[in-house]
């Protein structure tokens, strides 16, 4: 009993991770299911014909393949725009950046829904068709607030003075630039971008509004839900997770040996 | 004529040329060219968009014949008066989501803050890791782990708790799935994630020093917490409250995925009115009334939690 209060918060703790990893877990088991009928929520046997067949459902990688490009664009849109917006507003004084500050928070402190909806009047007063492009637009817009948190933090924490000795050792503005600036604010712009790909990727609500009859992966799994969702949607979801957890563990070890070497 | 006032107006700049050269106003000019682009595309994307709701909110008309601006304010009060039970859920479903994200994350960000010491980072990467399934497949996944005969749920009934709960309203009978216990559920497991990293990031900024102090002035644990802990990670509790109510409070996926219709907030119903129906005035009115309730919430929230430097 002294045990368990004494370790209370350790208990708690691992239970929410557990809520947390849960359905996972539960997406993992399933892409090896054998489903009876249209829907795959309950077990029957195990399979591999899953993982054999990945893009054997009509639709899904195509889908799949779309919201990647998407996510590519929208991240190479908001890092583009987010990073000189943050660099403005950390290194320069000018009016209006109160004004400025709260435009950039307003999207984050949004109901998805409610921007989902007055984009949606937008394109349809504009007579603008849905699709590729104005889904485009719309991840563009709503991950742009989040590159530009991400890069201001870290050119916040930046020293100046490390540009101004570059500039007394006759770098030029480019030079500076690329060579000192870029590589501190790397990090930060990492960050953003990271954050904005998963963001694109991963959204619906927006999308749903705003897609038209494009089909992008979460607008596919949400069809599936209604019309029945085929395994390899969990074949997809694991190999997601999967692949997530190597690429941050990979790069755990990589730093580490970093580390160690630095301090041989 | 314009000819000439053109010219009027080219003829002073090559006297002025040699002041914009000056390094001063040319730097002077530099934040303003690196946030155009940025803000043109907030403004025309994300500002415009709210005045054209704006305006599509006092239209009337039909789809066939097409929709006028006839200041029809009447559509807000319409709207409110049919939907106000689903305002009404989505704010409950959304505030108990928050809490529970608060009481589940807490611990959990505690835990990894204080006590991981080497599996600090792994803990994070499994915090971390659930994001990267689609959160669609996910919230899929909680209709097998929620299902009439689950192992979950089986547990609960053997418990007796589901008895407790449907005499609160939370579930119906033996079941769980489709009742307001499975959407809050799903909310809850939605939205832990942007709750407990920032919890995380104020608490790892905590001094352990003053917990040492805390425990010299013979202050208990549970005192500790109290009067140096929780208030030192207030900046963490009140983004993470608002990061969770938020996009909670106009979500519709956990509604419609793992409730039934007694279960819908108002996020189904804007996208149904927009989607499906095809009423845009009275779509555009809810979501209007949505964000000021939001927008009116997390202003009174942020006054009173008193933290400035939240954003």
């Amino acid at each position: 009993m002294r045990w368990i209060r004494r370790n209370l918060v350790v208990i708690a703790g691992l239970l929410t991770l557990a809520y947390m990893i849960l359905p996972n877990l539960v997406v993992m088991a399933f892409s090896f299911n054998k489903p009876k009928g249209r829907f795959n929520y309950s077990w029957q046997e195990f399979s591999l014909d899953a993982w054999k067949d990945p893009c054997g459902v009509a639709d899904m990688c195509e889908s799949l393949s779309l919201s990647l490009q998407l996510a590519a664009w929208a991240t190479v849109g908001a890092v583009v725009l987010g990073t000189m917006i943050a660099f403005a507003l950390v290194r320069y004084r000018f009016r209006a950046r109160g004004a400025i500050n709260s435009l950039i928070f307003l999207p984050m402190a949004m109901p998805e829904v409610v921007m989902a909806a007055s984009l949606l009047t937008l394109f349809l007063n504009m007579g603008i068709e849905l699709g590729f492009w104005t889904v485009l637009i719309a991840h563009i817009m709503f991950c742009l607030s989040f590159v530009v948190t991400a890069v201001k933090a870290r050119v916040m924490s930046m020293d100046p003075r490390l540009e101004e000795a570059a500039r007394d050792l006759y770098a030029g503005p480019t030079q500076t630039f690329l060579r000192v600036t870029l590589p501190i604010a790397a990090p930060g712009i990492a960050a953003g971008a990271l954050l904005a790909f998963a963001l694109s990727f991963d959204d619906f609500i927006i999308t749903n509004f705003n897609a038209g009859s494009t089909v992008t992966f979460p607008m596919f799994v949400w069809g599936s839900a209604q019309r029945g969702t085929p395994v390899q949607i969990n074949v997809i979801g694991t190999a997601m997770f999967v692949l997530a957890v190597l690429v941050v563990v990979a790069g755990q070890i990589i730093t580490n040996r970093r580390k160690k070497s630095a301090t041989a | 004529m314009s000819t000439s006032t053109l010219t009027k107006e080219e003829a002073p700049q090559p006297v002025e040329e040699p002041v914009l050269r000056k390094p001063s106003t040319r730097k002077r000019l530099v934040p303003y060219w690196l946030l155009l682009p940025g803000l043109l595309w907030l403004v025309v994307f994300f500002a415009l968009p709210m005045v054209y709701q704006a305006s599509t909110s006092v239209q009337t008309g039909s789809l066939e014949a097409g929709f006028k601006v006839t200041w029809h304010f009447q559509t807000y009060w319409d709207a409110f008066q049919e939907y106000w039970p689903q305002f009404v859920r989505s704010l409950l479903y959304a505030g108990t989501a928050t809490l529970l994200c608060l009481l589940l994350g807490y611990p959990l960000a505690y835990l990894i803050a204080f006590k991981a010491g080497r599996w600090r980072n792994l803990l994070l990467v499994l915090v971390i890791a659930p994001f990267f399934t689609s959160f669609l497949i996910r919230t899929l996944a909680w209709k097998t782990i929620l299902a009439d005969d689950s192992v979950v749920v089986e547990a609960l009934n053997a418990l007796h708790f589901l008895d407790v709960t449907s005499w609160l309203g939370w579930t119906e009978g033996d079941r769980v799935l489709a009742t307001p216990m499975a959407v809050v559920c799903g909310l809850t497991y939605n939205f832990l994630p942007f709750m407990i990293l920032p919890l995380y990031t104020s608490l790892e900024r905590i001094d352990g020093r003053l917990h040492e102090a805390a425990q010299d002035l013979y202050a208990s644990p549970a005192t500790t917490f109290r009067k140096v802990t929780f208030p030192l990670s207030m900046p963490g509790v009140v983004s993470g409250t608002l990061l969770t109510f938020i996009p909670a409070s106009g979500d519709y996926v956990n509604a419609e995925l793992l409730g039934s219709t007694d279960t819908k907030m108002v996020g189904n119903v804007i996208q149904s009115q927009f989607l499906r129906v095809l009423d845009y005035p009275t779509a555009a009115a809810l979501s209007f009334i949505l964000m000021a309730i939001v927008l009116a919430m997390v202003t009174v929230y942020i006054r009173r939690a008193g933290t400035e430097d939240l954003v």
